[in-house]
């Protein structure tokens, strides 16, 4: 099992528990992709899926994954609950622990929200995704497509490209990346590049093809159009033209490197659909290897040993 | 009248050479072929038939000069100047290469827009090199596509003629230009701080009772750009300072002289607040002329190098634009054609600064601010040269303005040194 309850980040989060998570995720994808595809392992418990912001990867990943291990799942989401009603997260929260539950997924607006949760929960706490903080199940899922292309992450070369300052996906690949010992440049207009780069122990540039020459797998993120609108970047075609998988960009290199997306993509921004849609892209490898990688971590989390794989 | 004639075979002979990129000076001849530089010496033999012979015996020769701030009106207002005319003022000032400022209508705001001032300038007879805008419409709101304006030709940017009000907006503008490396140049004045004033707020203002802009309109606003641009390792020019205020902040700021650069214009150095006794529109320009204090601080300044560029702000108006009101006329004048007579009376003449220092002002630190080639007096560049008989006396006169306008308060002054040819683009303009 893991030294950890919950699985809030993965910037404090310990390497054994990390690599362990990964590992058991090839189990778990070896078992989706039998014919039952399922493996009762968390019966009996209780899930429940809080969801404040729109999610349909994530969401449907987490229900999959409970479902598959045969947890009851219940769902939850801001827009039709008394949230709505002007409830405090504190009494939502409290109100549903009462009802008995073993594991929460959330996903929440605000940076730390989960970290709140772990406050009013007795059982396992697992971010979904806080703001702009972290998205610690969307790094794991990239390491194990990472790793089941390379066979490992130490001195991998991984180039992220598109707004690191504001996006949790990035932040969290870059913990779990430097954990594991891999290489990371990151990529993207100056005014959506963090400035303590230095800090993180990865390496800036604004040059595209120097980072698509030099990587071995390159993380494309979805730029968010309403940052355009806080005037961050001066226009789509100014984004796509130098920041942009573009086929023409791909397609001059000498090598192939792997292209990761974590979705929703905009094709045409910040990766043209023949780039999306190219041999080189895992980008569907890795919505399953995200149910996989999900099924490891609750299974790893919840499990109180009665059943085992 | 400026004459022309294609630069075939040109022996520049005898004339005092000074190159301010090696900071050389020599008597010697330069020989052009072609319109490039095919020799530089002490004494190149006379070459025969074709060749013309320029006698520049009691002459300086050096770089041609660049602006890096003017403003040619068009597309807009043609009626006040247009790309050609300013071209040509600039030939009549010894300048070789001018950047042009993006208020015009339309802004030059995107790539499209920089390509239309590259194509038309291309057959002109300097190089124009457009400034873009930091902020769509120049209306501090929403970044331009710097990125494709620099691959079209973008050279820096700035909103001149308005400032760049939202600090938070002027720190993302600096944070993406540090992709390109080039600055970015506000018009620096808090426009609360002016509070619609007219000229510099002083005695005169007093007296004359025209609404005054103070000089913390401008120090408030160079100290904001100056905090903003080191604290972020971004580059920063500072347009047109005026005040001494500005001069003891670039002080302060001296040890980030690698990010930091500035330009006094020859209004600023010539005329002082007094001087609008008589409600003389020409004068009223922004920022204001000031106070006798800021003058001799600026004075200083550019002598010690503290200031980089002498950059005209050449802003033509029509004879409707200036003769009105004080409170109606336009902002800005026309100062290509008379700069060079202007800055050479006051600082070197008057107040002791070197030529060769001079000339630096006007050629290398202009275009090093711009990114662009410095280094001129090299065998095979193309040939941009300007030859000036520096102890010339001469009153200028309309017969003297190549621009469109006319809004020049120099006009009727005795100014010293004068232009006598040009060397640009294949051509050699006698003037």
């Amino acid at each position: 099992m893991l030294k950890s309850k919950h699985l809030i980040g993965l910037e404090n989060f310990p390497i054994s528990d990390l690599n362990k998570i990964i590992d058991t995720s090839f189990k778990f994808k070896d078992i989706l992709q039998t014919e039952e595809r399922k493996a009762i392992l968390l019966k009996g418990k209780t899930i429940v899926n809080m969801f404040f912001e729109n999610s349909t990867r994530t969401k449907i990943s987490f229900s999959l994954a409970e479902k598959r291990l045969g947890a009851d799942s219940i769902n939850f989401s801001a827009s039709t609950s008394s949230v709505k009603k002007g409830e405090t997260l504190k009494d939502t929260v409290q109100n549903i622990e009462s009802m008995k539950i073993d594991g929460a997924v959330i996903r929440h607006s605000h940076p730390g929200s989960s970290l709140e949760l772990t406050k009013y929960i007795d059982g396992s706490v697992i971010n979904a995704g806080d703001g702009s903080h972290e998205h610690p199940t969307q790094a794991i899922l990239d390491m194990v497509t990472l790793k089941e292309k390379f066979g490992k992450i130490k001195g991998l070369k991984v180039g992220i490209v598109g707004d690191i300052l504001n996006s949790r996906v990035a932040r969290s690949d870059i913990f779990a990346l430097k954990k594991l010992g891999a290489e990371v440049v990151v990529c993207g207009p100056s005014t959506l590049l963090p400035s303590d780069a230095k800090k993180l122990g990865i390496n800036i540039t604004y040059n595209l093809d120097e980072v698509l020459s030099w990587c071995d797998a390159v993380i494309a993120l979805r730029i968010q159009l309403e940052r355009m609108h806080l005037g961050r970047i001066p226009s789509k075609r100014e984004y796509h033209s130098e920041f942009g998988l573009t086929f023409e960009r791909i397609s001059k290199l000498k090598k192939d490197i792997v292209i990761m997306h974590p979705g929703p993509m905009n094709r045409g921004v910040e990766i043209d659909s023949k780039v999306a849609d190219s041999e080189n892209a895992v980008i569907l490898d890795q919505v399953l290897n995200g149910v996989a990688s999900r099924m490891s971590i609750l299974y790893l989390l919840l499990n109180d040993g009665k059943n085992n794989l | 009248m400026m004459k022309s004639k294609n630069l075939r075979k040109v022996l520049l002979k005898s004339g005092r050479i000074i190159d301010p990129f090696s900071k050389k000076t020599f008597k010697g001849d330069i020989l052009i072929e072609n319109g490039k530089i095919s020799k530089i010496g002490s004494s190149i033999p006379f070459r025969g038939k074709g060749y013309d012979i320029i006698d520049c015996k009691g002459l300086v020769v050096t770089h041609g000069f660049c602006d890096i701030h003017v403003h040619f009106r068009e597309p807009g207002r043609e009626d006040k100047e247009t790309l050609e005319t300013g071209a040509n003022a600039a030939i009549a000032g010894g300048f070789t290469q001018v950047c042009t400022m993006a208020n015009t209508n339309p802004v030059i705001d995107s790539p499209e827009h920089i390509h239309y001032i590259v194509s038309k300038s291309e057959k002109l007879p300097v190089d124009i090199f457009p400034i873009g805008a930091v902020s769509k419409n120049q209306e501090g709101k929403d970044l331009t596509e710097m990125l494709l304006m620099q691959k079209n030709g973008a050279v820096a940017f700035s909103d001149d003629g308005l400032p760049i009000q939202n600090a938070q907006f002027m720190k993302l503008a600096l944070t993406y230009s540090k992709m390109l490396n080039v600055p970015i140049m506000n018009h620096a004045e808090d426009i609360f701080l002016r509070n619609d004033g007219v000229m510099n707020a002083s005695t005169t203002s007093n007296n004359l009772g025209l609404k005054g802009n103070s000089s913390l309109a401008e120090a408030v606003m160079v100290y904001r750009d100056l905090i903003l641009a080191t604290s972020m390792n971004c580059k920063l020019h500072l347009l047109h300072l005026s005040t001494k205020e500005s001069v003891d902040l670039l002080k302060q700021f001296k040890s980030k002289k690698n990010l930091i650069s500035s330009e006094v214009s020859p209004h600023h150095l010539y005329f002082v607040d007094e001087d609008i006794e008589n409600f003389n529109t020409n004068l009223k320009v922004g920022p204001p002329i000031r106070g006798k204090a800021d003058r001799k601080a600026l004075i200083e300044a550019i002598k010690s190098g503290l200031i980089d560029c002498i950059a005209t702000d050449h802003a033509p108006h029509t004879i409707e634009d200036k003769e009105t009101t004080f409170n109606d006329a336009e902002f800005g004048m026309i100062g290509l054609e008379s700069c060079f007579g202007v800055v050479n009376k006051v600082l070197v003449k008057e107040n002791g600064m070197s030529l060769k220092s001079l000339i630096e002002k006007l050629t290398v630190n202009p275009r090093k601010v711009m990114n662009l080639d410095a280094n001129l007096f090299v065998e095979g560049k193309h040939a941009q040269i300007t030859i000036f008989d520096p102890n010339k006396k001469w009153v200028f006169e309309d017969k003297h303005i190549q621009s469109k306008s006319s809004n020049s308060p120099f006009l009727g002054k005795e100014l010293t040194g004068k232009i006598k040819y040009i060397l640009s683009k294949n051509q050699i303009f006698s003037i």
